[in-house]
């Protein structure tokens, strides 16, 4: 009895991993890549996703470096990064659409009474120029400067703008924008940068030059420290057309709401 | 029906092929790992790669040194040695002679447990409750530490020492405690003086292995040590060979992507010579049997 159940649950299982292959013929778009895409992407996918039941969309958050060599390796539909591709990335062959524009949120634990910094102030800061919070209004104590991993696009914008590339010294360098938030949020002397779409009141977003970041100081460009959310596509091979559907989808007039909604300025 | 001879064939072949499945993975990671990490070793150089104390792998001007990722490696797990083997051989000695009945019970599938918690979580937790605690209680800017990552390594190895030890323990024949008895020792000074030393073998074993499953982790430390490429310090934040290589292979290219398998050939032959030890240690103890 026992035996002829066990071979029975084999065969139905055995036959199930068949049929999900069957069913997998369904059309997809996949996307890879920046992390502080999330919120934007997901929101666009779901509502895609609600236009198309016939299509199947999926978002792996690894990284804008990461999302551009998974494109650039065929490995996804379409590459997310938010940071613009550099003149080697398109010398090989990729190409970029501007979704949106982000704002990076300056962020510091609630309990710090700093309420704004200058540009100048955090390019200091960030290279350990300035070290100490009563420098900058703040109470005594030892700033701790929390930043991204090399290849993260948020680290990129941010050290471009700021004029910090390479000359950053972090005390933390986290793998994603949840994990610096969670952890400046633990510790009353950090400091640290994440997509505006991605912040949260567990953390406290300072004013930049005296401009908090919102949907409008970042259209009017009145916020400085922003960059482009865009989706990577190859020359290399063409789209598949539910891939190319979700692109011309992305691209339409009616996202707007959808991606305002989400945190982030429409570029269209 | 096929004779019993031809069927006892067939299914030692097919146990033969099975185990040969795993030969055949250990010698494919060795050789693929020799292949991808080779290239990056010569072209940076063996005393740069191996002694270099800077690591710059995606500045416009690369260094390639991992000289930090190897000593906070090393320091790492031995302070969690240093730190899991006294807590891990006591408990063993009391799991294996001391506790009785419904507590020996209770005390095991607690330590089963502890083996069995996902690595992530441990991190996850050390994010959240230690890298604070080591803030406050030191008095430090910011907790994420070498120490933070010793605690959860100790913490993470004390389940294999505890039960193997306590196997060797187990082992011990009864006779040698009671012939210590009956000389006139306390049972805690048979336990110290005799069963200890009795199962000495074991007891090492185990900490090789605590060594080896420290040595390897990279999850939960990556959450708790901060991450960044510093020589080590015990209150500063760190990288070890693990990190380094789950935190940059994502998005990494070209020599910066060779250099991080170079990196994993430098941790597998760390792993390997951990191995070997155990092995030695394993072979001696049943020759002094």
């Amino acid at each position: 009895m026992k035996r002829i159940l066990s071979i029975g649950i084999c065969l139905i299982m055995g036959m199930s991993i068949v049929l999900a292959g069957g069913a997998k013929e369904k059309a997809s778009v996949s996307t890879d890549g920046s992390t502080s895409m999330e919120k934007v992407i997901g929101a666009l996918g779901e509502a895609f996703m609600n236009q198309n039941p016939g299509i199947k969309f999926t978002y792996n958050p690894t990284g804008s470096g990461s999302g551009i060599s998974a494109v650039k390796e065929g490995r996804c539909d379409i590459g997310l990064s938010s940071r613009a591709l550099n003149d080697s990335e398109i010398a090989e062959g990729l190409n970029q659409t501007v979704l949106a524009y982000d704002g990076i949120s300056i962020v510091v634990n609630n309990s710090n009474p700093v309420t704004g910094l200058s540009i100048e102030q955090l390019a200091l800061i960030f290279t350990g120029k300035i070290a100490n919070w009563k420098e900058v209004g703040g109470n005594d104590q030892t700033i701790v400067v929390i930043g991204r991993e090399a290849g993260s696009g948020t680290r990129d914008g941010f050290e471009t703008i700021t004029g910090t590339k390479e000359s950053c010294l972090y005390r933390q360098e986290l793998t994603s924008t949840g994990d610096v938030i969670a952890s400046i949020s633990q510790n009353p002397a950090a400091i640290g940068y994440a997509s505006l779409s991605s912040v949260k009141d567990t953390v406290k977003t300072l004013k930049v030059d005296g401009v908090i970041p919102s949907e409008q100081s970042i259209a009017d460009e009145t916020y400085k420290i922003q960059r482009p959310f865009i989706m990577v596509t190859s020359n290399a091979r063409t789209l598949s057309p539910s891939a190319q559907a979700f692109f011309d989808f992305a691209m339409s007039a009616g996202t707007e709401s959808i991606i305002s909604n989400a945190g982030a300025v429409d570029a269209k | 029906m096929p004779s019993s001879k031809t069927r006892e064939v067939s299914i030692s072949a097919l146990l033969l092929a099975v185990t040969l499945v795993c030969v055949a993975a250990v010698l494919l990671i060795t050789v693929y790992l020799m292949w991808a990490g080779l290239p990056a070793i010569s072209e940076i150089g063996l005393g740069n790669f191996l002694l270099g104390k800077e690591w710059a792998s995606t500045s416009s001007n690369p260094k390639f040194g991992i000289l930090p990722f190897i000593l906070t490696s090393v320091y790492g797990t031995f302070g969690a040695i240093l730190i899991g083997v006294p807590i891990g051989i006591g408990a063993a000695v009391f799991l294996s002679k001391i506790a009785k009945g419904p507590v020996k019970r209770i005390l095991t599938s607690a330590i089963d447990i502890l083996a069995g918690i996902p690595s992530v979580i441990y991190g996850l937790i050390g994010m959240l409750t230690l890298v604070p605690g080591i803030r406050k209680l030191f008095g430090l800017p910011d907790g994420a530490s070498l120490l933070a990552a010793i605690i959860v390594l100790a913490v993470m190895i004390l389940p294999s020492i505890i039960k193997l030890s306590a196997v060797a323990l187990d082992s011990v024949p009864k006779e040698y405690e009671e012939a210590s008895l009956a000389l006139g020792s306390t049972p805690m000074e048979a336990y110290l003086h005799v069963s200890i030393p009795a199962a000495r073998s074991g007891i090492i074993a185990s900490i090789v292995l605590g060594i080896g499953r420290a040595i390897g982790e990279a999850m939960a430390i990556m959450m708790v040590s901060g991450n960044v490429a510093n020589m080590p310090s015990l209150f500063g934040s760190v990288r070890f060979l693990t990190t380094a290589i789950a935190s940059e292979m994502s998005y990494s290219s070209g020599l910066q992507r060779q250099a991080l398998f170079s990196i994993a050939l430098v941790l597998f032959a760390f792993i390997m010579i951990v191995n070997a030890l155990l092995h030695l240690i394993l072979k001696k103890g049943k020759k002094h049997e």
